[in-house]
């Protein structure tokens, strides 16, 4: 593996030995526990660890939770009842896992802003910041699915609403829905198969993780400052960085103890606040809940799902252009898919040399601005559809896609950035001035 | 600059989170102090004898509580009857037996019999299905300080018949301050002394209102107790840790950036 020049794993004793020349897997392991990490990295560098822990604790409390779940229309429901009330634990389990899914798209987010805002996603990044955002994808669709489950009315609408933007794919749309149904409607076969998947998509979520991993092992960390670490001799390298077991894994385990106290809190005192009490109503066909919203980490997009309505002169020109084929239904899918997709394209739209948002002085307000941005959408996601909402929901989506597509390219060659610090060895010597008077070891 | 904006971004995104639950113009719900609430809160056990007794008098001609099994009335953190007496009290109940194909006597290892009438919805949850409290504004504030408010939407319900009725397709509608649209086809099931407590306890609308809203909201949350003890324990511990964790964190960075070891 090329990358940041350190000591790597020698076996020692002849059973090592043996191993290693065999399978070199405790090789691998220390080298990925051992991998020499920037010794600037702050706080916004902690949720990664998180994210792995969340990962971890869905799939354990989920496998706990499938042991007694039932996958049926007329038993989903009565199911989760019977955790809730007769399994040992299982109405903790069950909140543990709710919940953990909003813990999850908290850290989640927290990362991807941080990525955004230090330019993690610039050269030689690239791969890391795409898997990162396949990953992002798929733990949508995991928790929209898992969200169908207990088939309660949110459940049932919300899957009827969302499968309901595929249909609106112009040609192929209805038979793709009937399709991803298994049915005419929300059914049986639909929570099924949704089922399955939920259970699979983990799965696959943590392959892309260790993908995730290896390609920024393998660039080495993105840092506060972007300046990237030298990497002439190993002594050099080792005045920017510090082996990431025990620094940053004690560091990490600190920041996610903490964040932990607050989630035993949510989950202990209040697990309910962040769903809907609709979804304590069992699912039915024939009652339609008077809104329907989505869980909390989906509603920036779904506000730009709304946003498009059929009197905004984009979508009425796309209309136009194409005779009719997009329509506001398909404009507003487009939309919100697209909205991920220019964050995904984020490496070649932004065209500063310059990586980190910390010498850029034009692109901390801009920046600034779309972290606002992301909050109001999603306040407006869980307004009504009316006005004044539609039309916020509206500038919000429209800054969206002009931070993406317009203000990061044109930033780079407008902005003129402030001094980078040589190194990273010189950045943490001026945060901490002693440390350069006794060097470490 | 960048810690600024986290901060601000992060309290947003709490304040905003409850958003989801906003929905819905609801009507008059005032906050009650409900015993059971916040993380020392406690279900008050007479309270909920209480509160089981309106149930069986009357909210139960029409409603069902079919999530609930008989037998839980005997557990800890709940009405905690004896065994003996909810065998004896199973009997005011018949229960469809699928092997018998009739109705027979329930024992204590049924659940308690659904809705007899097709439009009382079931009320095992209730308590969890309703949210008295909504916003300001989306932002979901209210409910962090105040809870979720579905007892407090039940005894609003209970307590909010004007006493005006109107006529809509030969339904009867009365009109009530806490439900959505402001009429509803429940008749007033409560009143002022209709039910007798064992203890004496106060009988008026108000009180039986309560009781029976902190019943439903057992019947919607039985685990409850056992969970905010269940949520201490893991605050407490991993407050512990997060103490342990940032002490041996400060120690192993303090040769690094030259600091002496603490």
């Amino acid at each position: 593996m090329a990358g940041i020049p350190h000591d790597h794993y020698e076996p020692k004793t002849r059973g090592e030995k043996w191993l290693h020349s065999r399978l070199p897997i405790v090789g691998l392991l220390y080298d990925t526990l051992m991998i020499p990490t920037p010794k600037n990295l702050n706080w916004m560098w902690i949720w990664g660890i998180v994210l792995t822990f969340c990962l971890a604790l869905q799939i354990v409390t989920g496998i706990v939770l499938v042991m007694h779940y039932t996958p049926h229309v007329d038993l989903a429901f009565a199911s989760i009842e019977h955790i809730m009330r007769n399994v040992n634990g299982g109405h903790f389990i069950r909140y543990l896992h709710m919940n953990g899914a909003s813990l999850f798209f908290f850290a989640v987010y927290l990362h991807i802003f941080r990525g955004l805002y230090y330019g993690s996603y610039k050269a030689p990044r690239e791969i890391t910041w795409i898997v990162g955002m396949l990953i992002y994808l798929l733990m949508m669709g995991t928790a929209f699915m898992g969200y169908v489950l207990p088939w309660g009315q949110m459940s049932f609408w919300g899957a009827t609403v969302i499968t309901g933007l595929f249909g609106a794919i112009p040609f192929i749309g209805e038979p793709i829905q009937t399709w991803l149904l298994g049915g005419p409607a929300v059914d049986n076969a639909t929570l099924n198969r949704f089922f399955s998947l939920h259970y699979l998509l983990p799965f696959v979520i943590a392959a892309l993780v260790a993908v995730h991993i290896w390609a920024f092992h393998t660039t080495g960390n993105n840092n506060p400052t972007g300046v990237e670490v030298r990497r002439a001799s190993k002594a050099e390298a080792e005045k920017d960085t510090v082996p990431f077991w025990p620094y940053f894994v004690i560091k990490d385990l600190f920041a996610l103890a903490v964040i932990l106290v607050v989630f035993f809190a949510i989950v202990g005192f209040m697990p309910n606040y962040l769903g809907h009490p609709d979804n304590y109503i069992e699912a039915n066909a024939l009652v339609t809940p008077a809104h329907i919203v989505p869980e909390w980490y989906f509603l920036p997009f779904y506000a730009i799902l709304r946003a498009f309505t059929g009197d905004v002169w984009v979508v009425m020109f796309a209309s136009w252009i194409t005779g009719g084929i997009i329509d506001a239904k398909f404009f507003g899918v487009l939309a919100m898919f697209g909205a991920i997709a220019v964050m995904a394209l984020a490496p070649w739209l932004d065209t500063s040399s310059v990586r980190s948002g910390k010498y850029r002085p034009m692109f901390k307000w801009w920046f600034a601005l779309l972290a606002i941005d992301f909050v109001v959408l999603m306040w407006a996601g869980a307004m009504p559809a009316e006005p004044p909402y539609s039309t916020i929901s509206l500038i919000g989506a429209t800054y969206w896609f002009a931070y993406f597509l317009v203000i990061l390219p044109l930033l780079g060659v407008i902005e003129k950035p402030k001094a980078q610090p040589e190194t990273i060895e010189a950045d943490f010597n001026a945060h901490y001035p002693k440390a350069a008077d006794t060097p470490a070891e | 600059m960048f810690k600024t904006l986290c901060i601000a971004a992060l309290s947003a995104l709490t304040l905003s989170a409850g958003a989801a639950s906003a929905a819905g113009a609801g009507g008059e719900i005032h906050d009650v102090d409900f015993s059971f609430e916040g993380p020392f809160g406690k279900f008050d056990q007479n309270q909920l004898q209480r509160g089981l007794k309106v149930y069986t008098e009357v909210c139960s001609a029409c409603h069902g509580l079919r999530y609930v099994p008989l037998r839980t009335l005997a557990d800890e953190g709940g009405p905690h009857f004896s065994a003996d007496q909810v065998r004896a009290y199973a009997q005011n109940f018949e229960v469809f037996d699928p092997e018998l194909d009739d109705f027979r006597t329930a024992k204590s290892s049924d659940h308690f019999p659904g809705s007899s009438l097709d439009n009382a919805p079931d009320l095992s949850l209730m308590a969890k299905a309703r949210a008295g409290f909504h916003g300001p504004a989306g932002t979901g504030i209210n409910q962090l300080f105040k809870g979720m408010g579905g007892p407090e939407y039940i005894t609003a319900i209970l307590t909010g018949y004007t006493g005006k009725t109107k006529e809509e397709a030969g339904v009867t509608l009365y009109e009530n301050s806490a439900f959505p649209g402001g009429w509803i086809a429940m008749a007033p099931p409560l009143e002022d002394g209709m039910v007798d407590f064992d203890d004496e306890h106060d009988n008026s609308l108000h009180h039986m209102s309560e009781d029976t809203a902190a019943f439903l909201m057992w019947t919607a949350e039985p685990k409850m107790m056992a969970r905010k003890q269940a949520g201490m324990a893991g605050v407490i511990l991993l407050v512990l840790l997060s103490a342990l964790l940032y002490l041996t964190n400060k120690r192993i960075w303090a040769p690094i950036k030259g600091k002496s070891k603490a």
